[in-house]
């Protein structure tokens, strides 16, 4: 039914931005796993660090560009004020902006914190503050992929 | 949301928990390639076994929720042409997903299978276990059908 009443021309915007959207998850399940589960091992705890950074980064960017090359497609920004945008496009952006400034603010603390563990001075407190971070977003793309499919109003 | 909306939402969150997992396999499938410890080993194995099991959570959600979309609406039929071929693309995925998930399960076994005084250890026999081929191509499989399945979905052919 989509496909119906999508236009043909959103379908290579959409496939990036899903691909984009799946890389970030899978990367942000990798590193709060990692993190979790790592019990003092240092790689456990690199990796948790390196998959937000070589894998989650990319997929982030990805994700967010295609977003709005969608947005623009589709021409959200041509709805008037009075109307409004929808909640789940809200819900949407909240994830990937506010969203993609937590995931900054765990790739800045995981650094520090591989950064310390590298020379020996601790740096596992900052990365389980990355793990954290993790979780919550997580748990917010869950809410995001809800919201983006199911479309509540 | 209607009761549609929600087998809807179920079946994409389903699909984004599968391909999330995959990217997840993938990255301890890399990283997994330079480990020479069996404690190393052992520790990236915890974490694919979360992998696994949210693949397996993927794979089930997917194909339920997106076959009960397919008698829901009208639009679509489970003999559709698409439909069909996801439902050829899932089963061929699952099968290769699964022996994937046999051929890095003997490697780990392998590896305990050293004296437990040289887990610690660098050992050839654990980075060469670490590195076989045949879970990699296995795991290639699933994953070129899962992308293939989702080309399938979003371009809909014949629809």
């Amino acid at each position: 039914m989509l496909a119906a009443i999508r236009p043909g021309e959103q379908d290579f915007a959409l496939l990036l931005h899903l691909v984009g959207a799946t890389v970030v998850f899978g990367a942000l399940l990798a590193s709060s796993t990692s993190l979790l589960l790592a019990r003092g091992d240092a790689r456990l705890l690199r990796l948790g660090y390196f998959s937000l950074l070589v894998v989650g980064l990319p997929g982030l960017i990805l994700m967010r560009l295609a977003g709005e090359w969608l947005y623009q497609l589709q021409h959200w920004d041509d709805v008037s004020e009075r109307f409004g945008e929808p909640s789940w496009l809200g819900i949407g952006f909240v994830v990937a902006d506010w969203g993609g400034l937590l995931f900054l603010l765990s790739l800045v603390l995981g650094g520090v914190g591989v950064h310390r563990l590298s020379r020996g001075k601790g740096g596992v407190g900052l990365l389980r503050a990355t793990m954290v971070i993790s979780l919550v977003l997580v748990l917010a793309y869950v809410v995001a992929v809800w919201a983006m499919t199911g479309k509540p109003e | 949301m209607t009761f549609e909306d929600w087998i809807f939402a179920l079946h994409l969150l389903s699909a984004a928990t599968l391909v999330g997992s995959l990217v997840m396999s993938w990255i301890v499938i890399v990283a997994l390639r330079s480990v020479d410890t069996v404690v190393t080993t052992l520790g990236f194995n915890r974490v694919a076994m979360v992998g696994t099991v949210t693949t397996a959570v993927g794979l089930v959600g997917a194909i339920a929720f997106g076959i009960w979309l397919a008698i829901l609406r009208d639009a679509f039929h489970v003999w559709d042409g698409w439909v069909i071929a996801a439902i050829v693309l899932w089963i061929v995925a699952t099968l290769a997903l699964w022996r994937s998930f046999v051929e890095y399960a003997k490697g780990v076994e392998q590896a305990t299978a050293l004296p437990a005084a040289d887990w610690a250890s660098p050992s050839p026999a654990v980075t060469a276990s670490n590195r076989a081929t045949s879970g990699l191509v296995f795991r290639a499989v699933g994953s070129l059908a899962i992308v293939l399945i989702v080309i399938d979905m979003i371009w809909k052919p014949g629809a």
